[in-house]
């Protein structure tokens, strides 16, 4: 399929934040698409990981931003441990989640960075997560109140998930940590 | 022997039963477990999505917890395994992110403490043979398929964990206690890990891969060394099968809770009755031998 970009969208500054931010060079990508043919995810994508790869390198600028695989990628790492030109491709997601945020954009199904949020707040409270703190912030910020509803109850009652948060954690490192975090 | 031992929140919550299971067992091999006082978060993966030196410098908090205990770091959770590995090797190899995260910290930290996970010492350092001798029962010929997962052996640079796309290491375990191990081609497939809860979509999509392999195979069993696969696997099944129109019924269960079955330790007290999917038939095959 030929990748169109059009001349008016093309911006170099993308590329060059993915690099800062992760540290990966990605001109070495040969577009041989071995993740992508063993990514988990490329049958529910629309935008897989090596043509992620080919946007960056011909500088398609911040529509990368929008695309799927950002928010659909499991961080499995297949494919940087099977790429031959050992390009960190997770990272290079990673960077894209945290660019996408920073530059606001569109926001994607399942609205993973309020459950980031959510998850990081309780370690910043308690100093470990509290799963259910955090299920119930979560579960209000994407008004998804009945999903699931049949599964909690078994949880509570097997003791499967806790009721109340940990209190065991020593916060000294953590508070240090989360005054330094970006 | 003696080690650091890490559970990770999970072990809280969500993964008692493996925080019970690896207890029970340890105990009972004469391996001792000490929990860094006042432990914290690995950050897992909400980390790594927001800040790359914040999800550094997490997991570098317990390792300081470790070195000044002098002890190896020993963890079961996949997730905070490599966590910890991805911190050791980059304040190892980059010397940019040792300033920063000593910086961040307060204290300097030089990457210095062995991460291991709990099936790795069972083989590299009480060996199989101890473990033979000390079983009472046997998996009497059950057929189990190890599931690994991607983070304990991805990537592999980083985990050094086994041999990245084809591990053994809880298949030797399977066999020692006289199940029949089957090879199957989904040992390091992704389970959805941490979409549990945001897009349980995608969880069932590949969780359903995984099991329908598994029972292709002819598995009445599956091990698991991670607690996130255990829940999506486990809790998840009878979306799956609601969904996908299968009609799976294939226990997951920790390879501790297996080993500690073997070594003639009650279910209870292994948090088998937390599993979801029945794991009975597995007990009374294992009880009754």
């Amino acid at each position: 399929m030929p990748l169109i970009i059009s001349k008016e969208k093309a911006d170099t500054g993308l590329l060059q934040l993915v690099k800062e931010i992760s540290g990966v060079d990605v001109a070495g990508c040969l577009q041989c698409k071995k993740c992508t043919n063993g990514c988990p995810v490329t049958g529910l994508v629309k935008v897989p990981p090596s043509e992620i790869i080919r946007r960056l390198q011909l500088n398609a600028g911040e529509s990368i931003l929008n695309s799927d695989l950002i928010w659909m990628c499991a961080s499995c790492e297949t494919c940087f441990s099977r790429c031959p030109m050992q390009i960190d491709m997770a990272a290079v997601m990673d960077a894209l989640r945290i660019l996408s945020i920073k530059k606001s954009a569109a926001k994607q199904k399942g609205n993973v960075p309020l459950f980031n949020r959510w998850f990081l707040k309780t370690v910043g409270m308690f100093g470990r997560t509290y799963d259910l703190g955090m299920i119930a912030a979560y579960k209000i910020g994407t008004a998804s109140y009945f999903q699931d509803t049949d599964k909690f109850p078994m949880m509570l009652q097997k003791r499967k998930i806790a009721l109340f948060p940990s209190f065991k954690a020593d916060k000294k490192y953590v508070k240090k940590i989360f005054k330094k975090k970006k | 022997m003696k080690y650091a031992y890490y559970p990770g929140c999970s072990a809280e919550s969500t993964a008692r039963d493996q925080y019970m299971s690896i207890r029970e067992v340890s105990k009972a091999l004469g391996i001792e477990l000490i929990e860094p006082k006042g432990w914290t978060c690995c950050g897992s993966t909400p980390a790594h999505h927001t800040d790359r030196m914040f999800s550094i410098a997490l997991p570098t908090a317990n390792l300081l917890l470790a070195k000044k205990m002098g002890l190896d770091m020993v963890v079961f959770c996949a997730a905070c395994y490599n966590r910890m590995k991805v911190a050791n090797y980059e304040i190892q190899t980059n010397p940019q992110v040792r300033r920063e995260i000593a910086d961040s910290l307060g204290e300097d930290y030089d990457g210095s403490v062995e991460v291991h996970h709990f099936v790795e010492i069972l083989i590299k350092d009480l060996g199989i043979k101890k473990l033979q001798e000390t079983f009472t029962h046997s998996l009497d010929g059950l057929k189990v398929v190890s599931y690994y997962g991607c983070l304990l052996v991805r990537p592999h640079k980083v985990t050094n964990f086994d041999n990245p796309e084809n591990p053994t290491i809880m298949d030797s375990l399977v066999t020692v206690m006289g199940g029949e191990s089957i090879d199957w081609p989904h040992k390091v497939e992704c389970c959805g890990g941490g979409f549990a809860l945001t897009r349980t979509d995608i969880v069932i999509e590949l969780s359903n891969s995984i099991l329908g392999m598994a029972k292709a195979a002819g598995a009445q069993c599956m091990a698991v060394a991670c607690p996130m696969c255990q829940v999506n696997l486990d809790l998840r099944q009878s979306d799956i099968n609601k969904t996908k129109n299968t009609n799976y019924d294939i226990p997951i269960v920790y390879i501790t809770q297996l080993i500690g079955l073997c070594l003639g330790i009650s279910p209870e007290k292994l948090g088998m009755d937390k599993c979801i999917v029945s794991p009975k038939p597995i007990i009374e095959a294992v009880i009754s031998n």
